[in-house]
């Protein structure tokens, strides 16, 4: 099962916008480059991308709380 | 010459700053870490004071267009040429054409990086130090973007590899950061219960910690000894007749959250400071990311100093060591 990371400590956001809908859900298929998740720090929001193919999972942070650099931000199946 | 292919979330030359200015509103810019930024210069066989790449949180890619020593210190952010891992806080060698990428930070905020001959732009006031409100120092005043092309000077003859700076000369905060303080000027504004709070409460770095200032929350709210607020000063206690900040200052807007000045920071306003973060610890705020757990400790200015001589010791230390 791929993971994927996230590439800075700060907040997690599995939405593009607080009113819209998650990125990906179960089923979804994930493209390399696709984004996955926000991360928020410094008044920045940096875009979390997929670095390997296949199916959408879950996520496994929680939405709007810390994450730090290398957690596990959703997983895909293989 | 260095290409930066990606400039990582935000990559800034910085060397030790821009002093002088600071009455004129110009801060002295320069590394947040000062400290780690002097040891990768002295492993790369550069002036201490030679500029550098500063990366927070996350790596740059750098493709370089020729031979160079280089050395990453700071955040541990592990440093990688074509995918094997390179030791921090020591010298490596990278050749002509070879990218130096980064894994993702396993700690600390921001990580050095110093190229044998230092970076070559073209100072403004004195630096080279990136100073983006302003506009001042870096390349066009602005940090790295993809495609950039940065300038590296001539090497000096004693860069060599596999320099290696000793485990207990790797300065950086602890769990939680111990932030020493040293009560200021405003200090008499606040209640001794308010005051006495501020020392015993545990506070983390919230999401608004860059180069102007780190702010803190979680404490409990300042109270204020009361006053009728003098004339030509805002309405909230916190606020008074405008004055000069010091580099490492602390203000409370409206009681709540502390927020420390750091080298960006401006140079006055109108919120009292109830002291200043001591110039040795001022290194260690530059390694805190967001959500951690910092206490502040009052000290008074014999211990500062004392802090100061030690920090300069183990420089001098590392001086003697590296040869």
């Amino acid at each position: 099962m791929a993971q994927i990371l996230s590439s800075l400590p700060g907040t997690f956001y599995m939405k593009p916008a607080p009113d819209q809908d998650p990125y990906k859900v179960k089923g979804d298929s994930v493209e390399v480059g696709d984004t996955i998740a926000l991360v928020e720090v410094m008044k920045t929001f940096v875009e979390i991308k997929a670095e390997s193919a296949g199916t959408f999972a879950r996520y496994v942070a929680e939405d709007g709380k810390p994450v730090t650099a290398g957690a596990v931000l959703a997983e895909l199946e293989d | 010459m260095l290409k930066i292919i990606n400039p990582g979330l935000s990559t800034s030359i910085q060397d030790l700053g821009r002093p002088g200015y600071f009455h004129l509103g110009i801060p002295m810019s320069g590394a947040m870490d000062r400290f780690a930024l002097r040891a990768a210069n002295m492993l790369v066989g550069n002036p201490e004071d030679a500029a550098g790449l500063e990366a927070v949180f996350m790596g740059p890619e750098i493709e370089f267009t020729q031979d160079a020593i280089v050395a990453v210190t700071g955040a541990d952010l592990p440093a990688k040429i074509d995918g094997d891992i390179r030791e921090p806080w020591t010298s490596f060698e990278v050749r002509k054409g070879q990218v130096l990428k980064f894994d993702y930070l396993k700690g600390g905020a921001r990580a050095y990086i110093a190229i044998s001959g230092g970076i070559a732009t073209e100072p403004n006031l004195g630096s080279r130090a990136t100073y983006p409100i302003g506009a001042l120092g870096g390349i066009d005043g602005r940090a790295l973007i993809a495609g950039d092309t940065v300038p590296v000077g001539d090497q000096g003859s004693t860069a060599r590899a596999g320099r290696r700076i000793a485990d207990d000369l790797r300065r950086g905060p602890g769990t939680p950061a111990r932030l020493r303080v040293l009560p200021g000027l405003y200090w008499h504004r606040l209640t001794e219960a308010a005051g006495q709070g501020f020392f015993d409460d545990e506070w983390t770095v919230a999401a608004e910690a860059d180069r102007m200032g780190y702010r803190f929350k979680g404490g409990r709210k300042l109270e204020f000894v009361e006053r009728e607020q003098p004339f030509g000063a805002g309405a909230d206690p916190s606020n008074i007749v405008d004055g000069c900040y010091s580099y490492g200052s602390i203000q409370v807007p409206g009681g709540t959250e502390p927020i420390v000045l750091h080298r960006d920071a401006v140079s006055g306003g109108g919120y009292f400071t109830l002291g200043a973060i001591i110039s040795a610890d001022m290194d260690l705020i530059g390694q805190l990311q967001p959500h951690t757990p910092v206490k502040f400790e009052k000290v008074d200015m014999p211990t500062a100093l004392a802090a100061r001589a030690d920090r300069k010791a183990m420089l001098q230390r590392m001086r003697q060591e590296l040869g």
